[in-house]
């Protein structure tokens, strides 16, 4: 009987297409981009072997730091709050709405579907200061404050596009923790309430660590999609003003194709992929500490 | 519910049992942030719409919240031809379903060869499969634009629909190989007593067992890739191959910054059309896993 799933012949022909295209689009290319780091040129002008000319000259980059450092700080507070959000959705769906939440649940869900580029237009639109007043700033102009260029000033700039990316994310993270959390046994909490544990301990007691590994493996995604945002910044302030906002993903773009160094640029890309594997492994070896204790 | 029945008298449970009317009172606090939240969450979609029925002088002079004077289409009208919209949407369509289908055949053969078919080292390919989920995009877009152009395809969407296949599969095969390990060994034996051939097992026992999950799974590939804006900026190098998320980044600037209307009616038409489209699957999606649950 084993020998119908020791089947060579099929094994071939249902591996091969998914293989094939696997390695000649994704694995060959990432290996190729490697070798790129030690050249420079482009697919037009032809490639020049450098050395580690590449490398030098990201350290030395401002703008590159800069970038790495956005990318950063990007990715950790936006872990932080979408996560936060999230979670705080969660709790609110198994202890405030309970049974009435199906709907709500889809609603706040809404925004994840919709296509990046429509909401940043949109994002941009609501935070508009020239030519017409946008939302936010009518309401601001009411309540006394003064017309703010939101997304021509750097600081405020950062956090409009931290404001629009929870707005997406929220109810991804809100779904994903709900279900984390509809898996604690019932009587754990109905027992901890008779004991006359409030609210708030009830959360911090039982629900925070019964919660850990799905809260883990929210932070996981969150850390690893946060790492390579490209799609919100290009469309709602691509990288403004000037290069404030500006991630190692879209400074890639920006010197392989608007610049045609395509061996920096993979460069950029390589530091980024180190990036997200550092953070992989981080979160994966305290995950397993966590275990064993 | 313990204040009333218990007749212990702790302090908290005297103070919950003193105020009856204070259960609905505590819960004010909460529906206000609950209405908060699905105000942030809808009010804009239904300011979009809105404003995509205005005029360009109601956009200059009248406030954000006005309702439109009229209800006609010509910003939609405008929007599908001037705007181009109409192309950009068959564009999208045109990459976007030949890959998915591509993603799933492609996918879910090699799910089932991974998990269910017994070979040496096929744990080995399948983490080689699970690290293309965390490599960032940029890894593999030079080399590819470098071989896009040396053999001359950089005007077709067939780039499109080469890197989203590849780029869906690592996902793909990961989720569905989860699925698959999820059927009981003594379905696919059992199946074997009776004398189906390989072929049969996975057409016919396995790929009806996980139909929901390659629902759940195409669901989710297709809002990545009609939603992806990285790959088609890359490899879209004419206009009148740029896919929906190309279009509408260019949108504003083929209006100038000033023309209102049209740019809300291209922004509500793809909010508005992903949001009905996920409604019906979804919908399909319960009612798969309904009828599923009654057969099984």
């Amino acid at each position: 009987m084993e020998k119908v799933f020791r089947n060579r012949m099929a094994t071939a022909v249902m591996l091969t297409p998914a293989l094939a295209v696997y390695t000649f689009v994704m694995i060959i290319p990432i290996m190729w981009s490697v070798t790129y780091t030690f050249q420079s040129g482009n697919a037009i002008s032809g490639f020049e072997f450098v050395g580690f000319d590449n490398w030098i000259k990201f350290f030395q980059d401002d703008t590159a730091i800069d970038a790495l450092m956005f990318t950063l700080r990007y990715a950790v507070v936006m872990t932080v709050l979408q996560v936060a959000a999230g979670y705080g959705l969660a709790l609110m769906y198994i202890f405030f709405l309970q049974n009435k939440s199906p709907l709500v649940r889809t609603i706040i869900f809404f925004p994840v579907i919709l296509p990046t580029v429509a909401v940043a237009l949109m994002f941009s639109r609501i935070f508009e200061a020239a030519p017409t007043e946008g939302p936010i700033n009518t309401i601001l102009q009411w309540l006394g404050g003064d017309l703010t260029d939101f997304l021509g000033t750097p600081g405020t700039a950062f956090w409009i596009v931290i404001l629009m990316d929870v707005w997406r994310s929220m109810g991804f993270y809100a779904v994903l923790l709900y279900a984390g959390l509809v898996d604690i046994p019932q009587d754990v909490m109905e027992s901890a309430r008779i004991d006359g544990a409030a609210r708030w301990k009830l959360v911090r007691r039982i629900v925070l660590p019964l919660s850990l590994p799905v809260l883990l493996s929210a932070l996981i995604f969150s850390i690893n999609g946060t790492l390579k945002v490209f799609d919100s910044i290009v469309a709602l302030t691509n990288g403004g003003p000037g290069t404030s906002t500006t991630p190692l993903t879209l400074y890639m773009f920006r010197t392989s194709f608007a610049y045609g160094q395509y061996g920096y640029g993979s460069t950029v890309a390589f530091v980024l992929t180190i990036l997200c594997l550092l953070v992989t492994i981080f979160i994966f070896r305290s995950m397993r500490r966590d275990v064993t204790e | 519910m313990t204040a009333a029945t218990a007749p212990t008298t702790t302090k908290r449970q005297r103070r919950r049992s003193r105020r009856p009317l204070s259960h609905s009172a505590r819960r004010i606090p909460g529906w206000i942030g609950l209405g908060l939240v699905l105000l942030t969450v809808i009010y804009p979609m239904f300011w979009i719409l809105m404003g995509s029925f205005k005029t360009q002088p109601e956009f200059l002079s009248e406030p954000f919240w006005s309702l439109p004077q009229q209800w006609n289409f010509d910003n939609y009208v405008s929007a599908f031809t001037e705007g181009g919209l109409a192309t950009y949407i068959k564009n999208s369509v045109i990459a976007v379903f030949p890959s998915l289908a591509l993603i799933l055949i492609f996918g879910s053969a090699a799910a089932f060869a991974l998990q269910v078919l017994v070979w040496k080292g096929r744990s080995v390919v399948l983490i080689l499969f699970l690290a293309g989920i965390m490599v960032p995009t940029q890894m593999i877009l030079l080399p590819l634009f470098t071989v896009y152009y040396q053999i001359g395809i950089t005007s077709t969407i067939w780039p499109l629909i080469i890197t989203y296949t590849a780029i869906g599969l690592p996902l793909t095969v990961f989720m569905l190989a989860t699925f698959m390990r999820g059927i009981p060994r003594e379905v696919f034996e059992a199946a074997t007593i009776d004398g189906a051939s390989i072929w049969r097992i996975f057409a016919n026992v396995t790929l009806p067992l996980v139909r929901n999950a390659i629902f759940t799974v195409a669901l989710v590939q297709f809002f990545f890739l009609w939603n992806d804006l990285l790959i088609a900026l890359t490899f879209v190098t004419s206009a009148d191959l740029r896919t929906i998320q190309v279009g509408l980044l260019n949108f504003t600037g083929q209006y100038g910054a000033v023309n209102y209307g049209p740019l809300f009616a291209g922004i509500s038409v793809t909010v508005f059309g992903t949001l009905a489209l996920y409604i019906f699957l979804n919908k399909k999606v319960m009612t798969g896993l309904t009828s599923g649950a009654v057969k099984g």
